[in-house]
């Protein structure tokens, strides 16, 4: 562990240690074990099973296309596929849970032990461990400030498929923390399993933060719950971080508890006390038998699985000559992996990445419109790389090319034409360009000659001015250096 | 293994049952019966032997992913002891 990842506290250097435990809801139609719908915003209780209720004598009944979805996402992640799992009871006594329990699985998960890559930004690779992958239901909605006697409880969500996903303590500072939330997203989003739509809580993540000195034993954990967005997860743990070591510092010492992160204050704080927390009793759920399937099915299914961003990253780089840093960019999204891919299609890969990374991607973010909506198509940026790999226009130039594009919607020939912004290649023009700018300028060519040289940006800024950024670039150093030495 | 008057208080409050004290020393000597009868079900040697789970040789029933359920309010709340528009409402719950 490099040093730059410990904070320093009164008493020396501390380490943080992160594990993460990410909720991802299944992209399904219906619930895991109701037919009753899932989709995000409905009216209260509208959306409620008497299964989801728990009303006395309802069985459940397993979604296949959950069990699916977990599988897939279980490969995804490189993970073993356990033929054989159970569904547990998760005992506790909330009011947003009418069952009194949730049905998860404790000892036997359908997916064990995995791994995710995460793509630092110098381009390095970190391995994060992947514990457990298993299915369980989503609890009701609490609403605690509709009333000052009263909760409101909404069951719409209760009985929505989860995935939970754990990872292994392997994560060292918030940054990691955040890439790893990302990636995790990243994937699910290629594999289709869950939208990965933070904001409409399809992913949550519990944060597991403790502190110890460099190399030495584990501390004790705090887990801070429901974190709902990757900015919020890294403020969570800077917090929580500096909270522990300051009790520790202060001679006191960690309680393991549950914490709430309050987003408006950025602190976070005691949620339960964990002898009632963590009392689960879970044992077999005797409603339902085990899960079981095939190798075969299994394997049906690792056929289908889309090229994963990882595979997607290392062709980049090696088939199209990108960066790590500018591959990793264009596959976080698989929108912009194939806006990209067709951008690049029988042209420069790397010029092809600056444009969709800087540019492209500069101007669609100020838009707010999505991909789809926005005027430039890839056809029409990959035209207007055309114009600058045939040198018709310079690169500098192809930026006022872009803004036009996006102001009027026109393809770049288009514009380039009506403009008559075609470089100037022609060495006689350009001569005669530089002539005019060192007889407006002879006070700075007197000084350029007695060896003021830094002089010489200049000259190429009053060309290219003079020439309406036409000029060749290229042509006017050379040419500048040549009439410039007398 | 057995069962104190705490063990059997901690029990009660998990499950939101209210139980008296003078009840607890009763029901600690009436759940130590029940412990003392799965102790004697673990003498017996069960290392070679499945779970079993079933009783039929059936396996879990799988369902479609199609909506087929919900949008009946009246039917989900009609036994709400209180309600507030189509939300149950409950005492509050203070975290």
């Amino acid at each position: 562990m490099a040093e730059k990842d410990y904070i320093q506290g009164a008493t020396g250097a501390w380490e943080i240690v992160i594990g993460m435990e990410v909720h991802a809801q299944v992209a399904s139609k219906s619930k895991l074990f109701s037919g009753a719908d899932t989709t995000f915003g409905a009216e209260p209780n509208h959306q409620v099973s008497l299964v989801d209720a728990a009303m006395p004598g309802m069985l459940p009944v397993i979604n296949g296309f959950c069990v699916e979805q977990a599988v897939r996402t279980g490969l995804g992640l490189k993970a073993q596929i356990n033929l054989h799992s159970v569904f547990d009871r998760k005992n506790y006594f909330y009011a947003d849970l009418p069952q009194g329990y949730q049905i998860s699985q404790y000892l036997q998960p359908v997916v064990g032990k995995g791994e995710l890559l995460l793509d630092m930004p110098d381009g390095s690779i970190r391995t994060i461990g992947i514990t457990r992958l298993h299915l369980e239901q989503d609890a009701g909605k609490s609403l605690h400030d509709q009333s000052p006697r009263e909760s409101f409880i909404d069951l719409n969500r209760s009985g929505v498929a989860l995935m939970e996903i754990v990872s292994e303590p392997d994560m060292r500072n918030s940054e990691e923390a955040g890439l790893y939330l990302k990636k995790l997203r990243t994937i699910v989003r290629y594999l289709g399993t869950c939208d990965g739509n933070m904001d409409e809580g399809s992913m949550r993540a519990d944060v597991n933060v403790s502190v110890r000195k460099p190399g030495g034993p584990l501390g004790t954990r705090c887990e801070i719950k429901n974190v709902n967005s990757v900015r919020f997860v890294q403020q969570a743990i800077e917090y929580e971080a500096r909270r522990q070591i300051e009790i520790l510092e202060d001679g006191g010492k960690i309680d393991q508890e549950t914490r709430l992160f309050d987003t408006g204050k950025g602190v976070t704080r005691s949620m339960r006390s964990k002898e009632e927390a963590h009392d689960y009793r879970y044992f077999p759920d005797p409603d339902l038998l085990p899960l079981e399937f095939e190798q075969g099915w299994v394997d049906q299914i690792k056929a289908t699985l889309p090229e994963l961003p990882d595979e997607k990253k290392a062709r980049f780089i090696e088939k199209l000559g990108l960066s790590p840093y500018d591959a990793s960019v264009l596959v976080a999204e698989k929108e912009s992996a194939d806006f990209y891919e067709k951008v690049a299609r029988g042209r420069d890969g790397k010029l092809a990445a600056n444009w969709v990374i800087t540019e492209y991607f500069g101007v669609l973010n100020k838009s707010g419109q999505s991909m789809e909506e926005f005027t430039i198509t890839a056809e029409k940026l990959g035209g207007l790389i055309d114009l600058i790999a045939d040198n018709t226009i310079s690169n500098r130039l192809a930026k006022d090319v872009f803004a036009l594009m996006v102001e009027t919607g026109k393809d770049a020939a288009t514009i380039v034409e009506e403009k008559g912004m075609k470089q100037v290649t022609d060495t006689g023009a350009i001569e005669k360009v530089i002539d005019e700018v060192m007889a407006a300028n002879q006070d700075k060519v007197a000084e350029y000659r007695s060896g003021k040289d830094k002089l010489f940006g200049f000259f190429v800024g009053q060309t290219m001015k003079a020439s309406g950024g036409k000029a060749n670039p290229a042509a006017v150093n050379e040419l500048l250096k040549k009439k410039l030495a007398g | 293994m057995s069962l104190d008057k705490a063990a059997v208080a901690k029990i009660a409050k998990l499950a939101r049952l209210k139980m008296e004290p003078d009840r607890q020393e009763a029901m600690a000597s009436e759940l130590n019966r029940i412990l003392s009868f799965v102790e004697e079900l673990q003498a017996v040697n069960t290392d070679n032997v499945q779970p079993m789970t079933s009783v039929a040789p059936m396996k879990l029933r799988q369902r479609e992913d199609a909506v087929t359920d919900g949008g009946k309010p009246e039917a989900v709340l009609k036994n709400a002891p209180q309600r507030q528009g189509d939300f149950y409402t409950v005492p509050k719950v203070i975290e």
